[in-house]
């Protein structure tokens, strides 16, 4: 019994290992770097994974060539351009900042403080309404004279 | 007054707009960054192991419509019979690349269903194909006659697309 739980166990945690024992490299500072750059890129068939946490066959494939690229010398910088000469930027999970993705990189900013703007001017004119004493209309000019009449 | 009355409505109809082209834009279509640049350096045997599969210089000396397929492959069955079609017809070369398939897996395929290829390169490993810049099959490039990538489509190559992306990108890059 306490084998099957075990086995069981093993069964449902082993979606956790993308990365088959196979693939890692001998070089822990290596495997380490691989990792990271792992973390960085896209897996493009099932698209909001990264390469270090797909299972897709393709995503095993540029594991394994990461690792080969940074066993001949490769650079971080050096291996994740390879693939994005290849991939075009979409492979990156962090979009390079450039003109095409300014907006993506501002924009929640700007809404911010387009928010904030709005608050502000929102709340200003709220105080300035209550501060303006409003002078009262003959009609209720009238009627509080009528309540001042009857009561003297 | 008017206009206060109107803004956050104007504001409205911007995102539908905005969220409404997004809708129609499809996230499994990724831009190549090769469109335009040529070739890349690959070079695959043939399906009986020889060299005489598919290099780079291969695709000089006219336009080249290349099909990324395997036999495992289920929309590749789907688009087979237009490959076929577009063979006979022969308006424009075309070349095959098996990707992670076994050669006689791929043979035993193109001898039940017909061979639309004029050239046919095999690639077990995937490797070719991420030099390509494939992320699966089926996927379809056009090749002008300098060897440079000039189209790319994703998914399954439909009698529309051929018509409506492909035919007039054919007559724009020449004989």
């Amino acid at each position: 019994m306490k084998g099957f739980i075990v086995a069981l166990f093993l069964v449902l945690v082993w979606p956790a290992f993308a990365i088959g024992p196979d693939e890692m490299l001998e070089d822990p500072a290596l495997e380490a770097r691989a990792r990271e750059i792992g973390k960085e890129l896209r897996c493009l068939v099932c698209q909001n994974q990264s390469i270090d946490d797909s299972d897709a066959e393709l995503a095993r494939d540029l594991r394994v060539l990461i690792r080969e690229r940074l066993k001949r010398g490769d650079t971080n910088a050096e291996a994740i351009a390879f693939v994005v000469a290849r991939y075009g930027d979409y492979v990156l999970l962090r979009p390079p900042v450039k003109p095409s993705t300014y907006l993506l990189w501002l924009g929640p900013l700007l809404i911010l403080l387009a928010g904030g703007f709005g608050l502000g001017l929102y709340l200003r004119r709220r105080k300035q309404a209550a501060l303006e004493v409003q002078a009262l209309s003959p009609e209720e000019e009238r009627r509080i004279q009528n309540i001042l009449d009857r009561h003297r | 007054m008017r206009a206060k009355f109107f803004l956050p409505l104007v504001l409205f109809a911007g995102l539908v707009a905005v969220f409404l082209f997004g809708l129609r834009l499809d996230p499994s279509r990724v831009p190549s960054p090769l469109l335009d640049r040529p070739v890349p350096a690959f070079a695959l045997p043939d399906l009986e192991g020889g060299e005489d599969g598919l290099k780079t210089a291969d695709f000089l000396g006219g336009p080249t419509l290349v099909n990324f397929f395997a036999s495992w492959c289920l929309p590749c069955l789907v688009e087979h019979p237009l490959l076929l079609r577009l063979g006979h017809e022969g308006r424009v070369r075309i070349f095959g690349v098996a990707y992670k398939d076994k050669p006689e897996d791929t043979a035993r395929w193109l001898a039940e269903r017909g061979n639309p290829y004029d050239r046919i390169g095999v690639d077990r490993t995937g490797r070719a194909a991420i030099e390509w810049g494939v992320y699966g099959v089926p996927e379809s490039y056009l090749v002008d006659g300098e060897g440079r990538i000039r189209w790319k489509h994703v998914g399954v190559l439909t009698p529309e697309v051929w018509e409506e992306d492909f035919l007039p990108r054919l007559e724009g890059v020449g004989k």
